[in-house]
C-alpha cells in the first residue's frame, strides 16, 4: 500500500535510551498479555468474545509515549493494548476478564469495556465508532477548563464508515478541539477487507473533508508512529486543533478469538506476521544500534510473561461478585437507598 | 425420509431465505458479514455461493446507510432483508428504523408498502456484557408500525421467516444467539427440530402452546420457552402441570391465546429475557388485568431481567437472566 510520506521532526532521536527501550517493553508486555488471553479464552477460562491486538502494538506504544496520565484516550473492542500502553495495570485487567470484583469494572464490563479513568483511559467500547464523540467531549473539557490536555481517539478502518465519524470530525474541527483521531487501519473490518468497504484508499484523505490535517504512517514502525504522534499531539496542546493520523497495520489474529477466518488465507496472515511483526522490526533496529541485545530482549520477554502470570494468579485468587452486586452501580448513588429504582 | 430431517434454527432461517430468493427476484440480503462469512450467527450461510454478491451484499459498518437504504429500496418494489448484527447496536441506526421504516406507510396515508425484513441477534448468557446481550424486542414493539417476530425453534423459524418475507410491511425478526445451533455456543436440543423441506408459512399473531397444562400458564418466547419447558418438567414431578405458551410474535400479539389459557389455569407467570420495566411482561399482565381479571386466582407474577444492564461476570449474569430454577420457583409460589 503506497502512501505519501510526511517527514515529521525526529523527536524520537532525542529520547533517552531508557525511553527507547520503554517503547519496546510496552509492545512486549501487550504481546505477552494478549497471547495469554488467547490461550485462556480457548481453554474457556474467559467467556464472551475477545478481540486481540497482536501485531498492532506499535501504534498504542508509539502514540501513548507522547501522552501523560492527564491526557485521555478512547478505545475500541480491540482495546487491551491501548489500556496497557496508557498505564492500566495488567493484574486488574486480567481480573476484569475473569469477572472478579478486583477487576477494573468489578466484573461488570469484561474485555470490551475495560476502563481505567485514573490513567485517562476512558473506556474500551463494544459499539464500533462509539468512542469518537466521547473523545470530542474530553477535548471540550480541556478547552473549557483551559488545560493543555489532549484526547486521542483510537478507531478502526471499519469504524471510519460509521456516521459518528463524520459528526465527530466536523465538530472537533469547527471547535478546534485538542483531539487526535488515530486510525488503526488493520485492513480488515471484521470479515471484509478495507478496500471492499471503504471509499478511499487512504483514510487519512478523509481529513480534508473536515478541514483538518491527515497523515498516513507505517503503523508497524514504532519510530514513525512516535514521531507523527509527537508532532500532532504537540500542535493540539498548543491549540492548533485536531488531526487525523492513519496507521497502517495488519490484524494478525481473527476478528475475535475462535474466528474461523474463512475470508482470508493462512499464507496471507503468516506473510504479514513473519515479514512485518512490529516487535521484531523494532528489536532488530535496536540491536543494530546497540541499544539492546538478545539477552536483554529475552529478559524483557520473561519479565512480561511473569507479570502476566502474576496477574492471572491475582485474578484467580480474587473473589467473584455476589449475585446481589448486580443491582449496584446503576446510578451514582447506592441503590440500596432506593431499591424501587431497580427491583 | 427426507421430510423427517432436523435442522438448527440458523439453517432453517437460511433455507427460508434461500427458497424465497428463488421464488422472488426482488428479495435480496444486506448486512455486515452476511456474504463470505454467512452471517456472524449463520443466518445467511450458503447464500452467497448460491445467489452471488449482487443479491447477498456485505456492507460497510454503516447501519444508518444500509437500513435506510432498505426502506428506499422497498418503497421502489424490492423486498430487502437486512441484518443488524446485534440488536444492541440499534442506537446507531434507530432514526432510520423508528422514524422512517416504521412510520412511512402511515404518514403516507397507506400509499406506501415497505416489505422489509430486519433480522437481528438477541440474548445473553455467554458473558458478552452490556452492549452485546440484550433482547430489546419490547423497544421495537413499542413503536407502532413494526411487526415483531421472535422464534424459539427451527420449525417456527422457517415458517415465520417465509411469512415475514412475504408480508408487505416492515417485520423485525429477532433470533436468539443461543438458539441458532452454533458450534461454539450451547443450545437447547429442543430448538433443533424437524423442518419440512417444502416452503410453508406460519401466520403472525398465532401463539403456540408448546406444552399443555392445567395448573399455571407460563407466557414466554425465544430462549425462555426452553427454560420454561425445562421448569415445567421439574414441576410436573411435583404435581404441578404448567402450560407453556410461546407467543412467537409480539406484534401482532395473540391475546386470545393468553386469555384462553388463563381461563383454564387461573394463574399467570410471564417470563421474559428482556428488561422487567415497561416491557413485554407488563403488557401481558395488563392484558390479563383488562380482559381476564375475574378468572385470575392470584396476582400475575413477572420474571424478567431486573432493570440493570447485563453484567459480564458469570454469577451476575446468571442471576439477572431468568433461570430454569427461578422459573420453577416462581411457578411453585404461584401454584401453591
Amino acid at each position: 500500500m503506497p502512501f505519501q510520506k510526511k517527514e515529521f521532526p525526529d523527536k524520537f532521536a532525542a529520547l533517552s535510551k531508557e525511553d527507547k527501550v520503554g517503547l519496546l517493553r510496552t509492545m512486549v508486555r501487550i504481546r505477552a498479555f494478549e497471547s495469554r488471553v488467547e490461550e485462556l479464552f480457548l481453554n474457556r477460562r474467559i467467556p464472551g468474545f475477545v478481540h486481540l491486538y497482536i501485531g498492532e502494538e506499535a501504534i498504542a506504544s508509539g502514540v501513548m509515549a507522547n501522552l501523560s496520565k492527564n491526557d485521555w484516550i478512547t478505545s475500541t473492542h480491540r482495546g487491551h493494548g491501548h489500556a496497557i500502553a496508557k498505564g492500566a495495570q495488567i493484574h486488574r485487567m486480567m481480573a476484569e476478564l475473569f469477572g472478579k470484583t478486583t477487576g477494573y469494572c468489578k466484573g461488570k464490563g469484561g474485555s470490551m469495556h475495560i476502563a481505567d479513568f485514573s490513567v485517562g483511559m476512558l473506556g474500551a467500547n463494544g459499539v464500533v465508532g462509539g468512542g469518537y464523540n466521547i473523545a470530542v467531549g474530553a477535548g471540550m473539557s480541556s478547552m473549557i477548563k483551559k488545560t493543555d490536555q489532549v484526547a486521542v481517539c483510537f478507531f478502526g478502518d471499519g469504524a471510519s464508515n460509521r456516521g459518528t465519524f463524520h459528526e465527530a470530525m466536523n465538530i472537533a474541527s469547527v471547535w478546534k478541539l485538542p483531539v487526535i483521531f488515530v486510525n488503526e487501519n488493520n485492513q480488515w473490518a471484521s470479515t471484509t477487507p478495507t478496500s471492499f468497504a471503504t471509499s478511499v484508499a487512504r483514510i487519512a484523505d478523509r481529513a480534508k473533508g473536515y478541514g483538518m490535517e491527515g497523515y498516513t504512517v507505517d503503523g508497524n514502525n514504532v519510530i514513525e508512529v512516535y514521531n507523527a504522534a509527537a508532532a500532532l499531539v504537540e500542535a493540539a496542546r498548543k491549540g492548533k486543533g485536531p488531526a487525523l493520523l492513519e496507521c497502517l497495520t495488519y490484524r494478525i489474529k481473527g476478528h475475535y478469538v475462535g474466528d474461523p477466518e474463512k475470508y482470508r488465507t493462512k499464507e496471507e496472515v503468516q506473510k504479514h506476521f513473519t515479514e512485518n511483526d512490529p516487535i521484531i522490526r523494532y528489536a532488530d533496529w535496536m540491536k543494530g544500534k546497540g541499544l539492546i541485545d538478545d539477552a536483554a530482549l529475552a529478559t524483557m520477554k520473561a519479565e512480561a510473561e511473569k507479570e502476566v502470570a502474576d496477574g492471572e494468579k491475582f485474578a484467580e485468587d480474587s473473589p467473584l461478585p455476589e449475585k446481589e452486586d448486580a443491582y449496584n452501580d446503576l446510578f451514582s448513588f447506592s441503590p440500596s437507598e432506593f431499591p424501587e429504582v431497580v427491583k | 425420509m427426507s421430510n423427517e430431517r432436523e435442522l438448527t434454527m440458523a439453517k432453517a432461517i437460511a433455507e427460508a431465505i434461500s427458497q424465497e430468493m428463488e421464488r422472488d427476484q426482488h428479495v435480496f440480503v444486506m448486512g455486515e458479514d452476511v456474504g463470505v462469512y454467512g452471517g456472524i450467527f449463520g443466518a445467511t450461510q450458503g447464500l452467497l455461493s448460491k445467489f452471488g454478491p449482487e443479491r447477498i451484499m456485505d456492507t460497510p459498518i454503516s447501519e444508518t446507510a444500509f437500513i435506510g437504504a432498505a426502506t428506499g429500496a422497498a418503497a421502489e418494489g424490492m423486498r430487502p432483508i437486512v441484518e443488524l448484527m446485534f440488536v444492541d447496536f440499534f442506537g446507531v441506526c434507530m432514526d432510520q428504523i423508528y422514524n422512517h421504516l416504521a412510520k412511512n406507510t402511515y404518514m403516507s396515508g397507506g400509499n406506501l408498502h415497505l416489505p422489509v425484513v430486519l433480522t437481528t441477534a438477541i440474548g445473553g448468557g455467554y458473558g458478552d456484557a452490556a452492549q452485546h446481550s440484550q433482547c430489546l424486542y419490547s423497544v421495537f414493539a413499542h413503536t407502532p408500525g413494526l411487526k415483531i417476530v421472535v422464534p424459539s425453534t427451527a420449525y417456527d423459524a422457517k415458517g415465520l421467516m417465509i411469512e415475514a418475507i412475504r408480508d408487505d410491511n416492515p417485520v423485525m425478526y429477532f433470533f436468539h444467539k443461543g438458539l441458532m445451533g452454533l458450534g461454539w455456543m450451547r443450545y437447547p436440543e429442543r430448538s433443533v427440530n424437524v423442518v419440512p423441506e417444502r416452503s410453508y408459512t406460519i401466520p403472525f399473531g398465532k401463539a403456540d402452546v408448546k406444552r399443555p397444562g392445567t395448573d399455571i400458564t407460563i407466557v414466554c418466547l425465544a430462549m425462555m420457552v426452553h427454560c420454561a419447558l425445562d421448569a415445567a418438567e421439574k414441576l410436573s414431578k411435583e404435581g404441578i402441570e404448567a402450560e407453556v405458551i410461546d407467543l412467537r410474535t409480539l406484534v401482532p400479539l395473540d391475546r386470545e391465546a393468553v386469555i384462553a389459557s388463563i381461563k383454564k389455569t387461573h394463574k399467570l407467570l410471564v417470563v421474559d429475557e428482556d428488561y422487567l420495566g415497561f416491557g413485554l411482561s407488563g403488557e401481558i399482565a395488563a392484558i390479563a388485568a383488562d380482559e381476564a381479571f375475574e378468572y385470575l386466582d392470584a396476582p400475575v407474577k413477572r420474571l424478567a431481567v431486573p432493570n440493570v444492564p447485563i453484567p459480564y461476570s458469570q454469577p451476575l449474569e446468571q442471576f439477572v437472566i431468568p433461570s430454569v430454577e427461578a422459573i420453577a420457583e416462581a411457578a411453585r409460589s404461584l401454584a401453591r
